[in-house]
């Protein structure tokens, strides 16, 4: 019983050795105190910037991008992705496009997008939906075609035709694949707006909030923002996997 | 649907093997596969007889899984005729069980909704499905709970559970690739014993291919005897032995003379 609740506590290790060290090297002087105040300090106004308005307007308003983005992206990725992977020659045939893009950081892309759009928050959007839109079609894609033969073999024997296999089948061996793509997806929309708020010109935002505290040297102001980007990333993530753990029951078994 | 061949089957597993007339279920004839210009078979003929359970045996590679497929229509035939009673593969209902049962079921579905799946997708009314998935249920006389996943169960279960989506639809024939070899001996025991109820219940003909003599001679009618590629057949071996067979059966002269002699075919053409 003692060696259980003792194991329990080992996640907690981490970060507790982080803000020790944070703590004793500013102060023991290691560090310049201009550039790194004191974890106490730094959460503490991180919880009193949270009680003012403007630190929950521009998560609410990363998160809305962000979210958007990765909708979009679903909602156009997941389909295609299923249906490229359905049919391998029309995969292979868009195969290296795909792959190529996918390899292209989406920031080179910015520019070029923000001759499309503008200054505006349509250019944020479409430009983190694109980057997660590839990743999502590229695992739906690979999780249809590597669907268990056996299991589609099985379905015809049982006198499935191809429309049947393919929505009582290949839709549900994709399925894990696909949360996988869909996990990476909101990721990668996250990063993709922080990028787009630092760079592109913006009024709200987690990313723009980082880049103006650093501008007026409000350091304390630029860690709290970090730390709450690296929340609403792993917080956005544990969703995923708790989602996929509750839907995808057999993956992995 | 045949039923009056089926309980024409039933009432003829009954009598004596030596009284029961031989009908043929399965006829292939001038089939012909090759893979990758290398022929497999070549002008190949088969007859399977109606309401009995023949094994299919040879070294590995010989092409029984193959051949099974091609009747099965799992894989395509070059060129060559395969009917049912004189009627094709699409106007047949057919049951197949696969060696790997993990990768057969749908890990989605409960194991009593896999079972359900092919009569749900003929269409068959709730009412109808819910009956015959209770039928089966006690004919199996299943102790496990089937609200589960398939992954929640033993492989015998598992495999179990196979067995009975594949004849949920009362197939003519059922088909059978290794369906023992990723079980333990315990769980083959129960299977064979399964197996060769539902046979001497519903007299379905029965196709099985096995690596292993032993299963294969046990559950057998017939034994095909195959060579190595291009294949022939060595020996279409006739096993009158009476059911049931039990466990003891294996020690019994008559299994063990079939055995023997299966073995030295087996031994010549490996040799070549
Ligand atoms: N899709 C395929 N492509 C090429 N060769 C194949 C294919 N399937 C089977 N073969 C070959 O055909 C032969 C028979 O295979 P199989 O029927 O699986 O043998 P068995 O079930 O008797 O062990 C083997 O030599 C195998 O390598
Ligand atoms: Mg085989």
């Amino acid at each position: 019983m003692e060696t259980f609740d003792a194991r329990r506590l080992l996640p907690i290790i981490g970060p507790i050795l982080f803000f020790a060290v944070w703590y004793l090297a500013v102060a023991y002087g290691l560090v310049n105190k201009v550039l790194f105040p004191s974890p106490f300090e730094t959460v503490a106004h991180l919880f009193t910037s949270f009680g003012k308005g403007g630190m929950q307007v521009d998560v609410a308003s990363t998160f809305l991008r962000t979210g958007t983005a990765f909708v979009i992206a679903a909602a156009i990725g997941v389909p295609i992705g299923v249906a490229l992977g359905a049919s391998e020659s029309a995969y292979r045939s868009v195969e290296f496009l795909i792959d190529f893009f996918r390899s292209t950081p989406s920031s080179a892309l910015i520019p070029l997008f923000l001759l499309i759009f503008g200054i505006t928050d349509a250019n944020k959007i479409a430009i983190a939906s694109f980057a997660a839109f590839l990743v999502i079609l590229f695992n739906s894609a690979y999780g249809v075609m590597n669907a268990r033969k056996t299991r589609i073999l099985a379905a015809r024997v049982m006198g499935s035709n191809s429309w049947q296999i393919f929505k009582d089948v290949l839709i549900w061996e994709s399925l894990s694949q696909t949360f996988v793509g869909l996990r990476t997806g909101v990721s990668i929309a996250l990063v993709i707006v922080i990028v787009a708020e630092m760079f592109i010109g913006s009024e709200t935002g987690l990313g723009h909030r980082i880049i103006d505290a650093q501008q007026v040297l409000n350091v304390k102001d630029m860690y709290a923002s970090i730390l709450i980007t690296g929340a609403l990333g792993y917080l956005l993530n544990l969703a995923f996997l708790l989602l996929e753990k509750r839907f995808i029951h057999w993956s992995g078994k | 649907m045949n039923m009056a061949g089926r309980d024409l089957a039933a009432a003829a597993a009954d009598l004596p093997m030596a009284l029961r007339r031989e009908r043929t279920h399965i006829t292939v004839r001038g089939l012909n596969k090759a893979f990758k210009g290398q022929p497999l078979y070549r002008d190949f003929d088969l007859d399977l007889p109606e309401g009995r359970i023949v094994s299919i045996f040879g070294p590995n590679g010989c092409g029984k899984s193959t051949l099974m497929n091609m009747i099965a229509g799992l894989i395509p035939v070059d060129s060559g005729s395969i009917l049912f009673d004189g009627k094709s593969l699409k106007q047949t209902v057919i049951g197949y069980v696969f060696q790997q049962y993990r990768e057969a079921l749908f890990p989605w579905l409960k194991s009593i909704d896999n079972i359900a799946y092919p009569l749900r997708r003929a269409g068959m009314p709730e009412p109808a499905v819910k009956a015959r998935v209770e039928e089966l249920i006690a004919s199996f006389e299943i102790q496990f709970d089937l609200n589960r996943y398939p992954y929640e169960l033993s492989g015998g279960q598992q495999q179990t559970v196979c067995i009975m989506r594949a004849l949920a639809p009362r197939p003519e024939v059922l088909f059978l690739d290794e369906p023992f070899s990723a079980l333990d001996y315990e769980m083959t025991l129960f299977i064979r014993e399964k197996l060769q109820e539902i046979y001497l219940k519903s007299g379905v003909t029965m196709v099985i291919v096995s690596h292993d003599l032993e299963d294969a001679v046990y559950l057998a009618d017939k034994v095909l005897l195959l060579t190595r590629r291009p294949t022939r057949i060595a020996e279409y071996m006739t096993f009158d032995m009476p059911r049931p067979r039990t466990p003891d059966s294996m020690s019994d002269p008559r299994f063990v003379a079939a055995k023997a002699h299966a073995l030295d075919v087996f031994r010549r053409e490996v040799k070549g």
